[in-house]
């Protein structure tokens, strides 16, 4: 064992009394820190993450607001009716992908959130960070959508009457995004996440009603009642009664509560499986 | 002949205390690490993956759990550092019940995985100011001690750089650096030099020493016979769940037996009765037990036991039918050279020819093998 003793240093910085630094933080002060890091992460590469929320939507508004009325395809007041609904499907797509593959990607091949499993707060925090910040990028996303609208309509909708409507549809609409994400990156084995989001994704973007008011759907029967499976057709109703309500839209009393029954569901859902894929 | 221990002895002969090291200030009276008839199982899994293990590490000890690949080590560690559920039994961090109060539990220990999960979008130095403050550090106090613990495991010029072009052997001192960040009195090593270079190896054992000298308690895993004999104040091997034996590394060899081996390498003749050429041997004065060991590799032809001696808990296939040559291992009650002249007349006596002989003393690793055999595991 000569060898090993050749290249000994001193002990120096590990030299030091062990045993828990400062006093134990509470669990809010270790959430807001948790928190922290994945606010910290994306101010780092803002332009990347307004790339990744942004171009979707502003593409729909272009060709189904600004296009396709132009070209005399569509009527000139469907815009109106469309950016609600696009709005809320930006809060609810960039919640629910914000959420669902970093997740899944965590706990396959980075690993890294085990560094915040293994942080002194219940696992159930840490779930519950990932839907609060998976929300915060939702409602960045939506708020940015208010300005693109107005560069690429000329105007929007809006009410000042019905702003405090607007804002409890906007948070619920991005909270139950972000707890379907959860839901989604903590139940789905990582092999069948691609298929999952194919089989997923597609149906919610176009059975939400972002591009037709729920109330029209009454030539459509059928779909009309399909249309009320999606959480999505909650939001861009809610979205359309507090932004434009001339348009024939959802009871908003209804819509609104649906959306927060969502809410706790999937949260409950996907803390359910975040435990389980934290615990073995 | 052989004396040894095997899984049929049902108590794992556990002996005394751990030799005295450091102790930390402040920390709570009673063991470290206290872990009683500890139990997973997973559904749809035949065995346990732990199955009934009881130890304890006093504070400041460096322990090490030696097993095969599966034998339940990092179920073990999963356990304990509350990111297992036990099926059953108990176990304790510094005295707080990992089950009943896994954040407490988190705040006394530290882990560094087997496989690294390093905060990739973060340079090496957020890596390890963010852990601190998920353990409540303040600003100053994080800074300073992430700098310092930088400088120590030789990263400070890499500080500012993403983690993702790490090498491996700087991945593992990182993690170390972050577990160490804020000071856990139980730190918990899965693995700690597996793939690492002899340089990077040697670091992170000066490390762990000087962790030890500092009254840091550690627990580590390896299957590595050399580190756990280098580090570890006491050696638990484990196999299939079970704690096979629990002692320090020299107590540990001294209880297989013998004070010397002598290695033989055996051309058969055409008409060699292996048996009784090895029962001969075996039979001759100053041999305390003898192994077959494999001439060419894990998949050649060697019996665990011995032979007549009790069948390894692995389950090695069948010796080869007819094998032109056999490897022994002689475990001699005293010095192995007075046995040269009599091997090599039992040897002619069966027409078999010796081709090649090395002397040596039992080590850990014999340790292992008689205590776990030689099947190969998943």
């Amino acid at each position: 064992m000569t060898v090993t003793e050749t290249t000994a240093t001193p002990g120096g910085t590990l030299a030091r009394t062990a045993g828990p630094c400062g006093g134990a933080p509470g669990t809010w002060a270790v959430f807001r820190q948790i928190l922290w890091r994945d606010v910290y992460v994306t101010l780092r590469s803002m332009p990347t993450f307004l790339a990744q929320v942004v171009l979707q939507p502003l593409f729909l508004v272009f060709v189904f607001g600004k296009v396709l009325t132009e070209l005399g395809y569509a009527r000139a007041d469907y815009s109106d009716l469309l950016l609600p609904g696009v709005i809320a499907l930006t809060c609810v797509l960039t919640g629910l992908q914000g959420t669902a593959l970093p997740m899944v990607i965590d706990f396959s091949y980075t690993r890294e959130i085990e560094d915040r499993l293994m942080a002194p707060l219940p696992t159930d925090a840490v779930a519950l960070e990932k839907v609060v910040f998976g929300a915060l990028r939702g409602l960045i996303a939506a708020v940015v959508m208010f300005p693109v609208g107005i560069l690429v309509l000329g105007h929007i909708p809006f009410d000042a009457a019905r702003l405090p409507l607007l804002v409890v549809v906007l948070i619920l609409a991005t909270i139950v995004g972000s707890a379907m994400g959860l839901a989604l990156g903590a139940l789905v084995r990582p092999d069948q996440i691609n298929i999952v989001f194919a089989l997923v994704l597609t149906p919610l973007l176009f059975t939400g009603c972002s591009q037709y008011p729920w109330p029209s759907l009454s030539v459509l029967p059928w779909f009309k009642v399909a249309t009320l499976f999606n959480p999505l057709t909650y939001a861009s109703e809610g979205m359309r009664a507090a932004m434009e309500p001339s348009v024939a839209h959802m009871n908003p009393v209804v819509a609104v509560v649906v959306l927060a029954a969502c809410c706790a569901g999937f949260i409950g859902l996907g803390g359910w499986g975040f435990r389980r894929r934290a615990l073995d | 002949m052989a004396t040894r221990v095997g899984p049929g002895d049902d108590e794992p002969p556990v002996s005394g205390a751990a030799p005295g090291p450091a102790v930390a200030a402040g920390a709570p009276p009673g063991p470290a690490v206290a872990v009683r008839d500890l139990v997973k199982r997973y559904p749809k899994r035949p065995v346990n993956a732990v199955d009934g293990v009881s130890f304890s590490v006093a504070v400041g000890e460096v322990f090490g759990l030696l097993g095969p690949n599966g034998a339940g080590k990092t179920t073990t560690i999963g356990i304990l550092t509350t990111r297992v559920a036990p099926s059953g039994g108990r176990a304790e961090i510094a005295g707080v019940d990992v089950v009943a109060d896994p954040v407490a539990a988190r705040r006394q220990l530290a882990v560094v995985p087997q496989r690294a999960n390093l905060d990739q979008a973060l340079s090496a130095r957020r890596n390890l100011l963010f852990h601190a403050a998920y353990f409540g550090m303040g600003p100053a106090e994080r800074s300073a001690r992430a700098d310092e613990l930088l400088a120590q495991f030789g990263l400070t010029d890499r500080a500012d750089d993403k983690v993702d072009r790490f090498s491996g052997g700087q991945v593992q001192r990182l993690l170390i650096a972050r577990a160490l960040m804020h000071n856990p009195r139980v730190l918990f090593l899965d693995e700690p030099s597996a793939g690492l270079d002899p340089q990077a190896r040697l670091f992170i054992w000066d490390r762990i020493r000087d962790l030890r000298t500092a009254g840091v308690t550690v627990l580590l895993t390896t299957h590595d016979m050399d580190e756990a004999a280098a580090l570890a104040d006491r050696v638990g091997v484990m196999d299939q769940g079970k704690l096979l034996a629990l002692d320090t590394p020299a107590a540990l060899v001294e209880r297989i037996g013998g004070a010397s081996t002598l290695d033989v390498g055996i051309g058969l003749g055409a008409h060699g009765d292996l048996p009784a050429l090895l029962g001969g041997l075996a039979a001759l004065p100053g041999v305390d037990h003898l192994d077959r060991v494999s001439p060419d590799g894990p998949g050649g032809p060697g019996g665990p036991g011995g032979p007549g001696g009790p069948g390894g808990p692995a389950g090695a296939g069948a010796p080869h039918p007819s094998p032109t040559s056999v490897r022994v291992r002689i475990y001699g009650t005293g010095d192995a050279t007075t046995l040269l002249v009599p091997v090599a007349g039992v040897l002619e006596k069966h027409g078999a020819t010796p081709r090649d002989l090395t002397l040596g003393r039992p080590t850990l690793e014999d340790v292992f093998i008689s205590l776990t055999g030689r099947g190969l595991r998943g």
